[in-house]
């Protein structure tokens, strides 16, 4: 049975598994999703936008929707293993997609403020759900409507007008499950009404040795004059599939600030898009991936400048060993009405192997007269002559090759604003490499 | 302390030291001056391990030990030192956990405990001041942003903290003004003694008026082809290499 009937089939067991919740506004939109996946296909590498990215290993296998596989149990002293810690958050656990209250802490918030998941949003706050909930999506693949049709939950971080969120949110995403293979769905929702503030970290992790698939769509609105950071860090298994669209729409004057970074997945897909719809907006996607192995990253950037005296701002990076393969397009339109538009973009990519490959490609269509674009790219591989540089003063060269790697990766990392959890990902980089920490 | 003997060595397969012979002991401080394209570089290369640089003839002994057979860390940590033409910047990597690294490899190496943060923090303080350098650069990263005489100056920080017996100063005068020369200068100074040696590669004398050579050799098309004291250095820099090479000429006529 080819994957997408497998799904369909699926739809009508994790139905009756829903019980009340079958009624809801929330269940139309699935019950609507899965009749349109019915009607397109995954894409192949025939289309433009999937060209150096084949999914077939995606979707030739069926993965059972988390909703009607085993559950798992993760303890409190296990979550402590896969959190960013030293610094204070409030935390949001989600265990295959599942919200888990009682390995989460939010700690004191302002008057009418939701931090926490969606299933309970869509209740406390019905309205502001309806009005959000698939609202701003792009460009909406089979991916995405596979997402809708079986996401049940996921995070819901609703800050008010004027309100500012002092700690960031860490919502921890455990996947995997030893009995089979699984799909997961989160389904992510952030709201930042004018005037406020907010800084999250999704922090999806892998922890179970089958394959899984993790399919996840994040929507973030962000209204006039609010600033918005959102960190993604993705270490799911090296076996694992990620594929995750993240939608922002920016109002006037609004900031949105978004790292990528990295580590885990055999076939991870990346589709990054804001929408900046409103004057005095700036966006800044930052992206650092360090791969090895066979695994294989395609970052997709999409910057749509709809009005004038916007700023764009892309760094990309990719450290690439062994056999990986690395991709990133990175797309940006700058409309008619959007005069004085500044958008720059960069993408920087090393090589430590002669087996890792990189396809790169900018993609601007500019369609105002007076306005401020640039992009560039570049690959290549760690400088002889530096490393020969820090060999000369006594440094083994392991080690060497290790400073160059920082050094490589240093201008994403500085711009991650929580110290602690810069050091933690710096750490991360070399575990992921298996290279030494310096 | 360091023979070279009949030195032959390729870069990009042609051929750029011909024949280098050289002694320096303990305690001396030898000169090689020429014009560019010369072969200095390439001596200071080859002595340091760069493998860009194919040696195809010769030997070269330091303390005895055949140094080509050795990498280039092993050099370092034997204790050889190379103060780079131009030292290269390493973003992300703190001067402190730079040098702290390559001192405890050196340590290491030598069967010596590491040192502690703290002892290493006082020790870097110590030379820091000895070369007037603003104790802020030692948080800083490895050259991002430094002057070209900061830079200069970092080489020496470094030198005095891995305190190495062998140092090859390849260029160091080039693109400093006199008071960072000076200050360069005095840290070769204030280094110097009897268990050192030092090679200094320069194109013009005018280092040399502050790190005051025993010998000076002229290197030309790839061998010595004349060595005096540093008398001769002053001899170039009135009347210029020309006269030399075509005595050298005239010879091989």
């Amino acid at each position: 049975m080819n994957s997408k009937s497998f799904y369909i089939e699926k739809f009508v067991d994790f139905e009756k598994q829903l019980n009340g919740d079958s009624k809801t506004f929330f269940h139309n939109l699935r019950k609507e999703s899965i009749k349109k996946l019915n009607e397109v296909d995954f894409p192949t590498t025939k289309n433009e936008e999937w060209k150096f990215t084949d999914v077939t290993p995606i979707i030739e296998r069926n993965f059972i929707p988390s909703n009607l596989s085993t559950k798992i149990e993760i303890s409190k002293n296990e979550i402590d293993n896969y959190i960013f810690s030293g610094f204070d958050f409030h935390l949001l656990v989600f265990v295959n997609g599942n919200f888990v209250e009682g390995l989460s802490k939010i700690n004191e918030l302002p008057k009418n403020v939701f931090v926490g998941n969606l299933k309970t949003f869509q209740k406390e706050k019905e309205n502001l759900f309806k009005d959000n909930i698939n609202k701003f999506l792009v460009n909406e693949t089979a991916f995405n409507l596979l997402n809708t049709s079986f996401a049940v939950d996921g995070f819901a971080i609703y800050v008010p007008k004027n309100v500012v969120i002092e700690k960031p949110i860490q919502v921890l995403f455990i996947n995997g499950s030893e009995k089979e293979n699984i799909l997961v769905s989160p389904r992510n929702l952030l709201i930042a009404e004018e005037n406020s503030q907010v800084s999250v970290i999704s922090n999806y992790r892998g922890i179970k040795e089958e394959k899984y698939f993790s399919n996840i769509v994040s929507e973030i609105f962000i209204d006039k004059n609010a600033v918005v950071d959102y960190y993604k860090v993705q270490n799911e298994n090296d076996n694992s599939f990620h594929i995750e669209k993240i939608q922002a729409y920016q109002k006037e004057k609004s900031v949105f600030n978004q790292f990528n970074i990295t580590f885990g997945g055999e076939i991870v897909r990346n589709d990054i898009n804001t929408k900046l719809d409103g004057e005095n907006i700036e966006a800044h996607l930052y992206g650092l991936y360090m791969i090895n192995g066979n695994q294989h990253v395609d970052n997709h950037t999409f910057v749509d400048h709809a009005k004038p005296n916007c700023m764009s701002n892309e760094l990309y990076k990719g450290i690439l060993d062994e056999k990986s393969h690395g991709v990133f397009n990175g797309k940006i339109i700058v409309r008619q009405d959007a005069q004085k538009t500044n958008a720059y973009q960069q993408n920087k990519t090393i090589l430590l192997s002669k087996g890792a490959t990189i396809d790169t490609k900018p993609q601007l269509e500019i369609f105002a007269d007076d306005v401020k674009c640039s992009h560039g790219a570049t690959v290549g591989h760690l400088d002889e002559v530096s490393e020969f540089y820090i060999r000369s003063r006594g440094v083994p060269q392991e080690l060497a090759k290790s400073m160059l790697i920082r050094a490589f990766a240093n201008d994403v990392i500085e711009t991650i604003k929580i110290a602690e959890l810069k050091e933690q990902i710096n750490h991360l980089i070399f575990q992921h490499l298996h290279k030494i920490e310096i | 302390m360091l023979v070279i003997k009949n030195l032959k060595a390729n870069v990009e397969g042609k051929e750029i030291l011909k024949g280098i012979n050289l002694e320096i002991n303990a305690g001396e401080i030898h000169a090689i001056m020429g014009p560019n394209g010369s072969g200095k570089s390439t001596l200071a290369n080859v002595l340091t391990g760069n493998e860009n640089y194919e040696v195809t003839e010769g030997e070269v002994l330091f303390e005895g030990k055949n140094l080509l057979e050795m990498d280039p860390e092993t050099r370092a940590r034997e204790g050889m030192f190379l103060a780079f033409q131009y030292p290269i910047e390493i973003p992300g990597v703190s001067n402190a956990t730079f040098l702290k690294t390559a001192l405890n490899e050196i340590r290491k190496y030598k069967g010596q405990e590491e040192v502690t943060p703290k002892e290493f923090l006082s020790l870097i303080k110590e030379k820091a001041n000895l070369l007037g350098m603003d104790e802020a650069m030692i948080s800083r990263y490895v050259n991002v942003g430094f002057s070209g005489g900061e830079k200069k100056r970092n080489e020496i920080l470094q030198m005095l903290m891995l305190e190495p017996k062998f140092v090859l100063l390849d260029e160091t005068d080039s693109g400093l003004d006199i008071d960072a020369l000076k200050i360069v200068a005095n840290g070769v100074n204030i280094y110097k003694n009897p268990d050192t040696a030092f090679l200094v590669v320069t194109h013009y004398q005018r280092l040399l008026n502050y790190i005051v050579p025993d010998f000076v050799h002229v290197l030309y098309k790839g061998r010595i082809i004349k060595s005096g004291t540093k008398e001769l250095a002053l001899e170039l820099e009135e009347k210029g290499y020309d006269w030399l090479i075509k005595e050298e000429e005239m010879e091989n006529v």
